[in-house]
């Protein structure tokens, strides 16, 4: 097994600052052997493979409760992994940024395992609102499976937001960090999204690619984040002004996307579209 | 103050009525089960709890306190008799507390009481529902008796009510739904799930008890040790082997191949951790667990060695 641990991988490790016990177990379960296998086993994706090309992590706070809030790109949830992955390897100490999962992975053997053992949790606004307090570095996406769902045209678009991820930033005095990812949906893409697949194994839906299996392709990604928001409420405002706000994280993360789009020189899809 | 015990002979009742003692109290216990060793300053009744002979006991010794510890799990009886005991004895308990004058009665419950599924929570408030009737339907009663217990907090206002949902324990002593469940060579896990336990050293949770007690604690609290454990971890580290099956596969084989004999029910609490925050007594009284997570594994494991 540890013939798979990478040492630059070992090395971010110590830095991390999670409070693990003499097990190597955080208060979460988060064990310092399986983001070492999960860190070393991504690592050549990450550089070589898609080649992520991070800007503006100096955004991200070095410590203390955050929340990166940011777009799925369509496919998979492979924007997530590589959001992670960013905080990971691009900051000084590295952050271990834990998202907040659709229910079903946790029903799902193995996956369910790995996921809580690298401190990916299912998006309860308990374990939000608890993570938050805990000083940790959290990743929403708020589109959630609507988000994953986005078919290859649709890769640039931003649909529905929900607006339970501000009032708990409110709540918890958290900034909020957005981000603009791209490419997820070149590296994935789907024609088509398979309901009667997804019932079969437990997910919501499965993504069915141009060539049929589901392999992501080697396209180059990249993640901006933008300068942290912070919004002058505690989370009891009503509806129409968190609205409000919430709309402005999105149009700051669809300028982030367009910005994006021109440097890669594709055309961005402006406007809510997507869905399945 | 005067402590009469219920249910003082098992592990966890002899510690605390042992600390009791050390504390300058008089202590007083009810226990069908004999307790040989008792020191001889502790005046023991052997008496079933729901029997009118226990309440003779309350009538007799009029008791400050009383420490509910009188309830089983599906590992000691079966169905019937266990509604009977947590139940019928909870309601006894607390009938007779009322009755008699008593002024503080603790009520000690599970932890298990919030259940483990997929999609609850990694760390309960006090405040969550009992899911357990659900996941683990086998322990209905025990979370019958623990809301019972909590109903006096509203239905008995001059009483000082307090329920301590309280983690399973590891140890020496090799008592508890956890340690049986380790006791074998081989301890069997569910394939692709590894839950959190949350365990305390015994000694720690008679002082949680104890110490709830002498503040004179009202309400429902939360009560743990250090952080919890992945059950892999925690079954290597006693020096066990840890076999994780296919579900299917594993329903069919509990009790078989020296595997512990559990319900159905309990896959759910193999396969899903039940943890809770504790932050509420830690304020309410200064409590801090003085053995660690692996020195408890240690002492259970030099206590209980694996059989060759």
């Amino acid at each position: 097994m540890s013939l798979l641990y990478d040492d630059e991988v070992l090395e971010r490790l110590e830095r991390l600052e999670l409070p693990f016990n003499r097990l190597g177990v955080d208060p979460y379960g988060v064990t310092k052997r399986h983001l070492a296998l999960a860190f070393s086993l991504t690592k050549g994706l990450y550089r070589n493979y898609f080649g992520v090309s991070v800007q503006g992590a100096g955004n991200v706070p070095a410590r203390g409760r955050a929340m990166l809030i940011g777009n799925h790109s369509g496919g998979v949830a492979i924007d997530g992994l590589m959001v992670i992955l960013s905080m990971f390897w691009e900051l000084d100490p590295p952050r271990l940024a834990q998202g907040m999962v659709e229910k079903f992975l946790n029903r799902v053997a193995f996956a369910s395992l790995f996921s809580n053992r690298t401190g990916q949790f299912t998006g309860l606004p308990e374990h939000c609102v608890r993570l938050l307090e805990d000083e940790r570095l959290l990743m929403v996406f708020p589109e959630g499976a609507r988000g994953t769902a986005k078919l290859y045209r649709e890769r640039h678009s931003l649909v529905n937001f929900g607006t339970g991820f501000l009032r708990l930033a409110l709540k918890a005095r958290a900034p909020i960090v957005p981000f603009a990812f791209l490419g997820g949906g070149e590296a994935f893409p789907t024609v088509w999204n398979s309901q009667t697949l997804g019932r079969l194994v437990g997910a919501p839906y499965v993504p069915i690619t141009a060539y049929l299996a589901p392999i992501p392709l080697p396209v180059s990604m990249e993640v901006y984040y933008g300068e942290p928001l912070r919004f002058p409420g505690d989370g009891d405002e009503d509806d129409p002004v968190i609205q409000a706000w919430v709309d402005q994280v999105k149009d700051r993360i669809r300028d982030m996307i367009a910005e994006g789009c021109r440097r890669r020189g594709v055309t961005p899809a402006l406007g809510d579209g997507g869905g399945r | 103050m005067k402590v009469l015990i219920p249910g003082i002979s098992g592990v966890i009742g002899r510690i605390v009525a042992r600390d009791l003692l050390e504390h300058g109290h008089e202590v007083i216990g009810i226990d069908r089960r004999p307790w040989e060793a008792a020191p001889k300053s502790v005046e023991m009744h052997d008496t079933d709890i729901r029997k009118r002979a226990a309440e003779e006991v309350f009538r007799r010794v009029r008791p400050d306190a009383v420490v509910h510890l009188a309830t089983v799990t599906h590992l000691v009886a079966a169905t019937e008799e266990r509604y009977r005991i947590n139940l019928g004895g909870t309601r006894a308990v607390f009938e007779h507390a009322r009755t008699y004058g008593v002024k503080q009665c603790l009520f000690v419950g599970r932890h298990t009481y919030y259940g483990a599924g997929p999609d609850t929570p990694l760390y309960h408030s006090e405040e969550d529902p009992p899911m357990a009737v659900t996941t683990f339907p086998e322990l209905a009663d025990l979370v019958a008796a623990d809301l019972y217990a909590t109903t006096a907090l509203w239905r008995a206002p001059q009483l000082t009510t307090c329920v301590l949902r309280m983690t399973y324990t590891l140890g020496p002593t090799g008592h508890g739904t956890l340690s049986t469940f380790l006791r074998g060579r081989r301890v069997p896990g569910v394939l692709g799930f590894d839950p959190l336990f949350q365990y305390m050293h015994e000694e720690d949770a008679a002082s949680a008890i104890v110490l709830a007690l002498e503040e004179g604690l009202r309400g429902v609290f939360n009560v743990a040790g250090p952080s919890p454990v992945p059950l892999s971890l925690l079954v290597e580290a006693a020096g066990r082997r840890f076999v994780p099956l296919p579900e299917a596969l594993l329903l069919r084989l509990f009790g078989r191949f020296g595997l512990p004999r559990l319900p159905p029910g309990a896959l759910s609490h193999i396969k899903y951790p039940v943890v809770i925050d504790d932050k509420l007594f830690r304020q309410a009284t200064g409590f801090a667990p003085r053995v660690d997570e692996t020195q408890c594994i240690t002492e259970f494991l030099e206590a209980f060695p694996p059989r060759a």
